[in-house]
């Protein structure tokens, strides 16, 4: 069997060419907190106690606009909603972790680790195999707290020019590569992300991830499921 | 309500969503037509953060003209769909951008 370390490490070398964009994402997370009036330690507390991009790329933007923490926090839930799913997924090979395991593996499972150790842990059978998972979540954590560090530091010094925000969505176009040649694969993405263009202003409490994702879900059980009975 | 209680709270709740499923879930709680079905769950959630942040400007209204980061995604795409590599495709993608956006 592999060691723990050698599984950790696979999960490491896995995840990191996804860690590149994760740079940019935390330098501009960094420069965004200083610019609205958050302190540095309370940038750099978001960062370790929420440690999730997404998240806190939301609650900038929203504690900026003046929004309420109520809607804050529930729509940080709601962009939240697709680790749910995640979530469900690992599941069946985590079942028989002890809860100290679970809580640590839980902190981990952001949108990169997931995408790496999802191909891991279903052609695995290894019982430590979850060693993959907290290796790439580990990666991205000190990638995460040190780009958040520095982008503290360089405050504006970023031109906003540069336009690295565009690194966000091309970040997550890059984890589907694997998905772009199957016919079901693209009606879904093409769907779902009609529907959180299309829903982004008219869907309320920026519910528009989970909305499209369960839209792009129930398209994909009847699709799986009409070719099942053409066969 | 104080910027930390607003922080915890929201690391509270990201927390939670990664944990509750891990936490409540059983083995013998899947068979092969849900986990086909789960399958497709990267591919149902991250258009839902592509195509917003390629598609609306900061106002949230559709841009489709003067818009570079159209043209850097669809290169994206096709070197994604070529070599099947993430770094390729990121690499491609951003320096297609900075291209536009320059020159």
């Amino acid at each position: 069997m592999k060691s723990n370390l050698t599984v950790f490490f696979k999960g490491v070398i896995d995840v990191s060419p996804l860690m590149i964009p994760v740079v940019p994402f935390g330098l501009i997370f960094g420069v965004l907190a200083i610019d609205i009036g958050f302190s540095p330690l309370e940038t750099m507390s978001m960062s370790l106690i929420i440690f999730g991009g997404a998240s806190q790329i939301v609650l900038l933007q929203l504690f900026s606009g003046g929004a309420s923490s109520l809607v804050i926090i529930s729509s940080v839930g709601a962009v939240n909603s697709r680790h749910l799913l995640y979530g469900a997924v690992v599941s069946e090979h985590l079942s028989d972790l002890k809860l100290i395991w679970k809580i640590i593996v839980s902190y981990f499972l952001i949108d990169q680790a997931f995408a790496r150790s999802n191909e891991y842990l279903k052609n695995n059978n290894q019982k430590n195999k979850y060693f993959h998972l907290i290796g790439g979540g580990a990666t991205c954590w000190i990638v995460w707290q040190t780009t958040t560090f520095f982008g503290i530091i360089l405050g504006s010094a970023i031109p906003e020019k540069l336009g690295l925000s565009f690194a966000v969505p091309l970040t997550f176009l890059a984890l589907l590569v694997n998905d772009f040649r199957k016919l079901v694969n693209v009606i879904v993405i093409f769907i779902s992300g009609l529907v959180a263009t299309f829903g982004f202003n008219l869907i309320p409490y920026k519910a528009y991830v989970i909305v499209a994702a369960l839209v792009g879900l129930f398209i994909a059980m009847i699709l799986t499921k009409s070719i099942k009975k053409d066969e | 309500m104080s910027d930390w209680v607003l922080i915890i709270c929201c690391g509270f709740i990201t927390f939670l969503t990664r944990f509750s499923m891990i936490a409540l879930l059983k083995k013998e709680m899947f068979n092969d037509r849900i986990r086909e079905v789960l399958s497709f769950v990267p591919s149902a959630i991250f258009p839902a953060i592509i195509f917003p942040a390629i598609f609306l400007d900061n106002s949230g209204s559709l841009q489709f003209e003067d818009n570079p980061k159209i043209l850097a995604s669809i290169i994206a795409v096709i070197i994604g769909i070529l070599s099947k590599n993430i770094l390729a495709t990121i690499v491609g993608g951003l320096s297609t951008y900075w291209f536009l956006i320059f020159i």
